[in-house]
């Protein structure tokens, strides 16, 4: 009794902070190809391992290796790094509307577009995402007007959410795009409700949802595997692994004692962990999923490897808080980059059409915009004030029709 | 004596807590080395070290049972959730756990914890950084909330609230924490300096839970307000050119039930003002307080002012927040019934 020895508290903190040399050593780097591709029958329990592995695909001359190759048509390449254009532009081009006054608030995806874009290449059209907010890819590559994203950014008269919601919380039933919440980790859980309703109703769709890791932490992160597994819920449960939480390296949510993918061990799922910033890698595992969760199979977990290149948001300083142009050494790269040199290195692509799609980009961003700010920017042309006290309820009660009164709309 | 805006006061009040008693720590999400969010704990990871004021897993449920357990070690745990909208899923712990620890294990448990959060309307936040859910507290018998209106009430409340030996829910209205703001949002902010209640003192001090204060005295009408709505009350009182008096809360429970009875009966008039929803709202409690207690004193109606029963949209601020125009409306309402 006497002999013990103190306790002490341990509060995990990153190798590198302002200042320092930004230090990725630390980074799995399993090769490109390296690892095996199961057969989507496999029992979860059989491949542990792909928790720990870094499934990669492109290698750093562009090459596309190894058995989870996904054999893509050079067509699809090209609408995910078009897309992935877009979602970059864009992102800069709203960021700086926050910047000029014209909106409160921005959120890019810069440095993780594959994750978004990758998936939305997989996904048909009538399954259902249930994004956070750094998804905004699946909604370019699946078409959705820019002008209309744009519109919600600045909840003018045509934002199709009434300027109800902050700018990035898109909602759009029709494009499979589940209506977003403030909220971290609520729709994961969600999620799998909306695949057990296709399983019960024997329909043939399939959900996927995305948190970033630092939500894992939330309870939801358990509800969602939990009940995933207990139904065997046709979804794609993914992780967004982009290192940082606003301020938190993601050590704070544990992921210095175990990969965010073994999550799934415990539940009796199967974990992958993937390179977030290669597409075709993301195109694949989540094909995998995907395939898995049509045979009736069951809920995949994904972690996303991956870097936020930028702050959490327009209202932090990332330079306060990690290393200065820490993304610039991150050892998986831009995927943007990736994939380029991938295409050209099969012949698909060339320096030149890849410079007309950044321009392309831009400008389809740039006309975008032209139309939504003459649609109104923050306070300027706002949607009309009634519609504030409408769908609380389907049918308005008394007391918020007094209450619309009171307030003379 | 140092002008401080809220956030400074609020960080005063935890330094000094942290210096005077080993037995207190603070976290949350983004509190240690980055601060805070809104920057209330800067400095105080650097200057206490890494276990007296750290970083958490998102995990608002998590962060709140951690610090009940280590309040039932006998620690006093400040948490702080980064925004009100966010409370919720700690709600559980916070209803069936914190507040009752005292009650159900005869006072052999108990949870001497304190959970800062910052609420309230005004910034642009949309719907998931705006709300105020004082009632959900207010409601739970066992809990005490709290809600200051100045840097020097803010610091000396916090250091109450973390010496109090019961679970104390400490609302901080974010819109205020730079300098006063009485609603009229076309007009420049001010900053706190030029406020006297911005000259803080550096050490201990405190300002009792469960007392009022009166900010304006008058002989026409009681206000009853706290949080940002206490300055949108005071302006709106100098601009309907009533003879208000104005008392701010501070602590809504236990409520100074004593400075409520006094001046409303001094005036025979009533309006009660909060951001809040105002359905099952505090200004609820309020109005049913006033009428068992004042009733042979009323003149008027009691008013009510509060936020639309909506959720809070980000389009619409200003058309949500109720600002003097609604709060001098319902001031006339009351002086002419
Ligand atoms: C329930 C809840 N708690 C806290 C927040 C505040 N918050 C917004 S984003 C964020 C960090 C999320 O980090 P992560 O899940 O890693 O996603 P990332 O931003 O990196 O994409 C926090 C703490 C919130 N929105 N909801």
């Amino acid at each position: 009794m006497k002999n013990r020895r103190p306790l002490s508290l341990r509060v995990p903190a990153p190798e590198t902070r302002p200042g320092d040399e930004p230090d990725f050593s630390g980074v799995p780097l399993s090769g490109a190809g390296e690892v095996a591709r199961p057969a989507i029958d496999v029992r979860p329990r059989d491949i542990s391992e792909l928790s720990y592995a870094l499934i990669r695909v492109l290698d750093d001359e562009g090459r596309a290796l190894g058995s989870w190759n996904p054999k893509l048509d050079p067509a699809v390449m090209k609408h995910g790094l078009k897309s992935m254009l877009v979602t970059r532009a864009y992102d800069d081009r709203m960021y700086r509307a926050q910047r000029q006054g014209k909106t409160s608030f921005y959120m890019k995806s810069t440095g993780e577009e594959a994750v978004s874009v990758g998936a939305a290449a997989v996904l048909e059209r009538d399954d259902m995402c249930f994004p956070s907010y750094r998804q905004q890819g699946l909604l370019i590559s699946r078409g959705y007007p820019l002008k209309t994203m744009m519109c919600q950014v600045y909840s003018n008269a045509e934002d199709p959410l009434k300027g109800r919601q902050l700018p990035i919380m898109y909602s759009s039933k029709e494009f499979g795009f589940f209506t977003i919440s403030g909220n971290l980790g609520t729709q994961f859980p969600q999620a799998v409700g909306w695949a057990m309703a296709s399983a019960y109703k024997g329909d043939d769709r399939i959900a996927a949802s995305w948190v970033g890791e630092g939500t894992t932490a939330e309870g939801d992160f358990h509800h969602a595997c939990n009940f995933a597994s207990v139904y065997r819920a046709p979804v794609i449960l993914n992780v967004v692994n982009n290192q940082w939480a606003i301020s938190s390296y993601q050590g704070i949510a544990g992921g210095d004692e175990a990969t965010f993918a073994s999550r799934a061990i415990g539940y009796g799922l199967p974990g992958l962990r993937v390179d977030g910033n290669d597409f075709l890698a993301v195109y694949a595992v989540t094909q995998w999923a995907a395939e898995r969760a049509r045979a009736n199979l069951g809920a995949t977990l994904i972690e996303h490897y991956t870097f936020r290149a930028e702050g959490h948001s327009t209202s932090d300083d990332p330079n306060r808080y990690r290393p200065a142009d820490a993304w610039k050494s991150w050892p998986l790269g831009d995927p943007i980059a990736r994939l380029k040199k991938h295409l050209i290195a099969i012949k698909a692509w060339s320096e030149a059409e890849h410079e007309a799609a950044e321009k392309d980009a831009v400008e389809q961003v740039r006309a975008a915009n032209k139309e939504a700010e003459a649609a109104g920017t923050l306070g300027t042309h706002p949607p009309s004030v009634k519609t504030m006290f409408e769908d609380v309820f389907k049918e308005m009660p008394w007391h918020i029709r007094r209450q619309r009164q009171e307030a003379g709309v | 004596m140092p002008a401080m805006n809220m956030i400074q006061a609020l960080n005063s009040a935890l330094d000094v807590m942290l210096t005077k008693d080993p037995n207190v720590l603070t976290f949350g999400e983004d509190v240690g080395f980055f601060g805070g969010v809104f920057r209330v704990t800067d400095g105080l990871q650097k200057k206490h070290g890494l276990t007296r004021c750290f970083d958490t897993p998102i995990g608002e449920a998590g962060i709140v049972a951690v610090a009940i357990g280590m309040g039932a070690y006998g620690l006093r745990p400040v948490v702080e959730i980064q925004f009100a909208d966010y409370i919720y899923p700690a709600y559980d712990q916070l209803v069936s756990e914190a507040a009752r620890l005292r009650y159900r294990s005869a006072g052999d448990f108990t949870a001497p914890m304190t959970v800062r959060t910052p609420y309230g309307g005004g910034i642009f936040g949309g719907q998931t950084h705006s709300q105020s859910p004082e009632a959900l507290f207010t409601h739970v018998a066992g809990l005490k909330t709290v809600v200051p209106s100045t840097p020097y009430d803010a610091k000396g409340l916090l250091i109450a609230a973390i010496e109090d030996d019961d679970p104390v829910i400490f609302l901080e209205p974010k819109r205020i924490y730079n300098g006063p703001f009485d609603g009229y949002h076309d007009r420049p902010v001010q900053p706190w300096a030029k406020h006297p209640a911005s000259e803080v003192p550096e050490g201990h001090y405190t300002v009792p839970l469960g007392k009022a204060a009166v900010l304006r005295e008058g002989n026409d009408l009681t206000v009853l307000a706290y949080g940002t709505m206490v300055h949108v009350a005071l302006a709106s009182a100098h601009d309907a050119g009533i003879d208000a008096e104005v008392i701010d809360l501070r602590t809504l429970v236990p409520v100074d039930i004593e400075a409520i009875v006094a001046s409303v009966e001094k005036t025979g008039r009533c309006v009660i003002l909060h951001e809040a929803t105002r359905t099952s709202g505090y200004g609820a409690e309020l109005v049913a307080l006033v009428q068992e207690h004042c009733f042979h004193h009323l003149e008027a109606p009691i008013e009510r002012v509060a936020g639309w029963d909506t959720p809070y949209p980000h389009a619409f601020e200003w058309d949500y927040f109720p600002g003097p125009k609604r709060v001098i409306e319902a001031m006339r309402r009351a002086m002419e019934a």
